[in-house]
């Protein structure tokens, strides 16, 4: 069980949290055209990557804040957490 | 019977406490602190079992963790417990305990002529056997393997017994109070951390309670008991025995299963049978020991050949003899340390020593107390078949290679010692890659990768004056980077004896002319041949050999096996162990019952129960429940004999005729409050939101970015910035998860707060056209006359003294009110709306009257919104706006969404006017054609109408609208049913929605 550090509430084990996928995601701005294929690779495309992922994680039992976590996903290392609206480093 | 095999005043048992026990249906009596191997082998017990394979009879070969024979099963207090181990299970007074797999009784087993066709179980025999042709398996071969493998039978009675979960946190967790763990804990503890030390068997002190040593002037016992009585009275210490740490996993997280109950004939009041922590530990200590490595020998699985550190350990600690003509065959001192042992209890053990020439302080002690030595000497085979009665022996060259002289001597065990394997499975589970240590021949942990380390002999460190001053060493360093503290204890003198280097020889060549079997691993029935068969067959990786022979598979999961089988995959490759590699170790350590896991999350438990402020007037009055989620709702209220159906054909009825009440606390409740709520909103639904009056609700539906429908509801503008959202009562969660999503992370920008207050209000819908009368009497003061409070309104009033938030929406289709009051209040206003509706012929009604009356008025929820159908599936497309954009919009425009070939919602009547269609059904055109059926749709929700008193159904499918007034097929396969049926319009009452106006 992973032990994720919320930047809001401190050191919390996961099923405090409720998995929120990949956090690089940018939601296309209201009232834009866009073409079907943006629109695609943003609804359904997710790079499933080997090491180093930047995801989201919802403290759903805990302060309510999604988060950003940085996580490697095949060693389960974390290495940063963000606040929703942190700057990435 | 008596217990012939016990010792006078030795061990450390209980000899006050005599306690009767039966094995296989007879009593047998052993001392308080025995376990069930112990106790038995006093008593001259030692067939025990047989074999999975060949059924080969077993007895006892290890005192522990690692024993692969002594399976067995247990009955306590009328509960079944399969597979425990003898050799960890105390004994208890009452204690009933029978042998497994052997049929019909464990000293005649008819399976036992496997042993004969052994030429037909070759490694991979299953494979080879089963498996053609395929429709053999369901009916003769499994039935046959599940008949002849297994252990245990687990019971199919409910487990009555309590487990319990426990979240832990320390400092630092040691797994094992052998010598290193004492000395870690003790040294960490004074330097001011959090320590859990946690010991499997139920004495503290490991090897210390076997081994002639002396530590700070003290034996190894006193020195145990004097650290673990001062780390007991230290309030940073947590000490805990019966507690095996068997799984280590992600982030430093352990899990220790903790046996409180099982030595006890009964679990105690307020205690659970067994308990499992989940232990983050700042720091680990792996202090697990090692495991004595056997030798392999033909018919090296007879009762009585076994460990020599068991048959000491047997001796010391239970006062118990294993044999009395003992064999000590070993290729280090510690079959020595046995010998002696034996000696000094007055048996005479022979030695066969495989080494030509060694010497140290032991051997020197064993030639002094006139033990007799053969050096250069091997077991061929063992002799008997129920237990050891001879063995052959042979003097070996000193290459390995050859036998001479064999000869054959008579004795009742032999007590064999490979030299020693540490326990390495926790520090391979947290990842760590081991490493080969060639003067040990055994892995031992490498790089730490997570924050553990490995001390005393599971890494391979097997002085006891290294272990000591290394664990002091360690349980400071790993205390000082977290307490930063500087209280170093003094490391105590060691005294023991030196021993000469182990011979790396263990397995004994086959004579000419015999095919005795030799085992690698007695669990699993896998043999020298099996493996070299294997290598033959072209398996290479150890992985595959392992999975094709089953070599430490079994519930010892190889403990005594592993290194030998590499040894001889090593061999026989002409390749160095390393090379080889060694399989991986998972969690469970040991096994761990399925009680311990789910703990006390079973039945009811499994989930929490919500229930309303009005559960109990419900109770009081008949009410069936349903489960709605993780919400008990009253499904119906049962009048006289009136089953489901009756009683809800009679409350909706009552609804359409009179007025009836429904207890929608459930809902759920979603405060959304900031200047920019209307906006949110407007983003959030399909429909818009901007021009909503302050006092108006409306009717809203959410989208998920693909298009699909997420939920539905009803929106209230409570005033200038603030809306009280409704959501399904399945939904609830997600939908606030929804709208944090966006607030937090995609609009961060607008001023929007969102809370769910779905506890803070009881909600009671009143529907029916007595409803407005009921209304006025219940609020007398409040204008509720059309005008007042149109469709669509809300406003605030007081109930009886009770503030209360009226909302005029309907989803029965009829007039309708709903009332919220707080949550306190809520049986208060139940009990006044029933008072005050007696006149009006009022009746609460449940879930199913609910759903009819929304089936029949063709309102859509879950059955239709199921998260395959977009808004114009389900008859939606008013609420979708052209004009603005909301979450999900852009995916309306996907081909596949646009298709007039997609399926739609209907209405589904049934031409006989009698049958019910099962929901679930498909429409098909026609009912005889070819399978597969090609089909138009599906029915997605059926009702009794109470307002045509006849079957109606909704229903999904292709076409939709178009194909109204066609008569179709409504068939169930899974009810056998074909029922023709009309298809109409989803609104099959009062399509025109006077009611909900009137
Ligand atoms: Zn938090």
């Amino acid at each position: 069980m992973l032990y994720i550090n919320c930047p809001h509430c401190g050191l919390r084990s996961q099923n405090e949290f409720a998995y929120g996928g990949d956090a690089t995601v940018k939601r296309p701005e209201l009232n834009k055209e866009i073409s079907d294929q943006e629109w695609d690779n943003f609804v359904y495309l997710r790079k499933s990557p080997r090491g180093k992922h930047l995801e989201l994680w919802h403290h759903i039992s805990g302060c309510r804040q999604w988060i950003k976590v940085e996580r490697d996903t095949s060693t389960h290392e974390i290495f940063k957490t963000y606040k929703a609206n942190e700057a990435i480093e | 019977m008596s217990q012939d095999f016990r010792l006078d005043n030795v061990g450390m048992v209980n000899r006050e406490k005599k306690i009767s026990f039966k094995f296989n249906g007879k009593k047998y009596f052993g001392f308080e602190g025995d376990t069930i191997a112990s106790a038995l082998i006093a008593n001259g017990v030692h067939l025990v079992g047989r074999s999975f394979k060949y059924h080969r009879p077993r007895g006892f070969f290890g005192v522990g963790v690692d024993e692969p024979y002594a399976i067995l099963q247990l009955d306590r207090n009328n509960e079944r417990d399969p597979n425990i181990r003898a050799t960890e299970q105390e004994i208890f007074e009452g204690l009933e305990v029978k042998s497994v797999n052997c049929w019909p009784s464990v000293s005649f087993d008819i399976g036992a002529i496997n042993n004969f066709l052994k030429m037909f179980f070759p490694a991979g025999f299953y494979y080879k056997t089963f498996m053609w042709p395929p429709s053999f398996w369901y009916k003769i071969y499994e039935p046959f393997i599940r008949m002849a493998a297994g252990f245990g039978e687990a019971s199919i009675k409910h487990d009555k017994e309590r487990y319990e979960h426990k979240y832990e946190y320390c400092d630092l967790l040691i797994t094992g109070s052998g010598p290193s763990g004492l000395a870690s804990a003790y040294a960490a503890a004074k330097n001011g951390a959090r320590v859990i030390l946690a010991e499997d068997k139920p004495r503290f002190g490991g090897s210390l309670l076997t081994s002639d040593v002396n530590i700070g002037n003290q034996t190894g016992i006193e020195w145990t008991e004097k650290i673990i009585a001062e780390l007991k009275s230290m309030p940073n210490v947590t000490v805990k025995n019966r507690s095996q740490v068997f799984g280590y996993y992600d982030h430093n997280m352990l899990v220790m299963s903790e046996r409180i109950s099982d030595h006890l004939p009964k679990t105690q009041k307020y205690l659970p049978k067994q308990r499992l922590w989940y232990i983050r530990a700042n720091e680990v200590l792996i202090s697990s020991g090692s495991i004595e490595r056997p030798l392999v020998f033909g018919n090296n699985d007879t009762p009585g050949v076994m460990l020599s550190s068991a048959a000491k350990e047997y001796m010391k600690v239970y006062g118990v003899l294993v044999g009395k003509k003992p064999l000590i065959f070993t290729n280090n001192d510690s079959g020595y340390e046995t010998a002696i042992e034996f000696k000094k209890n007055g048996v005479n053990p022979i030695i066969l020593d495989t080494r030509s020439n060694p010497s140290s302080d032991i051997i020197t002690e064993a030639k002094n107390l006139n033990i007799e030595i053969r050096f250069s000497y091997v077991v061929v085979a063992a002799k008997g078949y129920k237990k050891v009665k001879s063995a052959d022996i042979a003097k070996i060259s000193d290459d390995k290679k050859e036998l001479f002289n064999i000869e054959n001597i008579e004795c009742d065990c032999i007590c064999v010692s490979g030299f020693w394997t540490p326990s390495i499975h926790l520090a391979s589970q947290s990842g760590n890659k081991s490493k080969f240590n060639e003067k040990i021949d055994a892995f031992v942990p490498d790089k730490s990768k997570q924050k553990e380390n490995t001390i005393g002999s599971a890494n391979g460190i097997f002085t006891l004056e290294e272990t000591i001053k290394d664990a002091f060493d360690k349980g400071f360093d790993v205390s000082n980077k977290i307490t930063e503290k500087n209280n170093k204890v003094s490391v105590p003198t060691v005294v023991e004896k030196k021993s000469s280097d182990h011979d790396k020889f263990w397995c004994v060549p086959l004579p000419k002319g015999k095919s005795y079997k030799r085992f690698l691993d007695f669990q699993n029935d896998v043999a020298v041949s099996d493996i070299e068969l294997a290598l033959r067959e072209g398996f290479r990786s150890i992985e595959h050999v392992k999975r094709y022979t089953t070599l430490g598979m079994a519930t010892d999961q190889g403990k005594t096996s592993n290194l030998n089988g590499l040894q001889l995959v090593s061999d026989i490759e002409n390749k160095v162990v390393p090379q080889v590699g060694h399989t991986t170790f998972r969690p469970p350590y040991t096994p761990v019952s399925i009680g311990a896991i789910v703990g006390r999350e079973v039945g009811k438990h499994s989930k929490p129960t919500r229930k309303s402020p009005m559960h109990s007037w419900h109770e009081k009055n008949n009410a069936v429940f349903v489960d709605a989620g993780v919400w008990l709702r009253p499904r119906y209220y049962k009048q006289g004999n009136e089953g489901l159906f009756e009683a809800s054909k009679r409350e909706a009825k009552n609804v359409r005729q009179n007025v009836g009440v429904c207890d929608v606390t459930t809902l759920g409740k979603i405060d959304v409050k900031g200047p920019d709520a209307a906006e949110f909103l407007n983003r959030v639904y399909t429909n818009a939101w901007l021009k909503l009056p302050v006092g108006k609700a409306r009717y809203g539906v959410m989208l998920r970015e693909d298009g699909i429908v997420m939920d539905d509801g009803t929106t209230t503008r409570i005033s200038e910035n603030h809306y009280h959202m409704t959501t399904t009562t399945a939904q609830a969660a997600n939908v606030l998860s929804h709208l944090e999503y966006y607030l937090q992370l995609v609009w961060p920008e607008l001023n929007v707060n969102v809370v769910s207050t779905t506890e803070q209000w009881a909600g009671a819908a009143i529907a029916g056209p007595n409803s407005r009368k009921l209304l006025i009497k219940l609020f007398p003061n409040l204008d509720v006359s059309n005008e007042g409070l149109p469709f669509m309104g809300y406003k605030e009033a007081d109930l009886f003294g009770v503030p209360a938030k009226i909302y005029r929406i309907s989803f029965s289709g009829e007039l309708a009110y709903e009332i919220n009051v707080e949550s306190d209040n809520g049986y208060f206003m139940w009990e006044k709306i029933m008072e005050v509706g007696k006149e009006f012929q009022i009746q609460p009604y449940g879930t199913e009257a609910l759903s009819t009356l929304r089936i029949e008025m063709g309102h859509v929820a879950g059955s239709e919104l199921d998260g395959r159908t977009i808004p114009y599936d389900a008859s939606l497309e008013g609420l979708v706006s052209k004009k603005k954009d909301f979450i999900g919009k852009r995916s309306l425009n996907r081909s596949a969404f646009t298709s007039t070939d997609r399926e739609k919602l209907v209405g589904v009547v049934p031409i006989d006017k009698t049958t019910s269609i099962p929901e679930g059904s498909y429409i098909v055109k026609d009912p005889k054609a070819k399978l597969p059926n090609p089909k138009l749709g599906h029915v997605s929700a059926s009702c009794w109408s109470v307002e045509y008193d006849n079957p109606f159904s909704l229903a999904i499918i292709k076409d939709g609208k178009n194909m109204i007034g066609q008569k179709l097929f409504a068939m169930s396969p899974l009810k056998n049913k074909t029922i023709p049926v009309e298809i109409v319009s989803s609104h099959y009452v009062d399509p025109e929605g006077k009611r909900v106006r009137s």
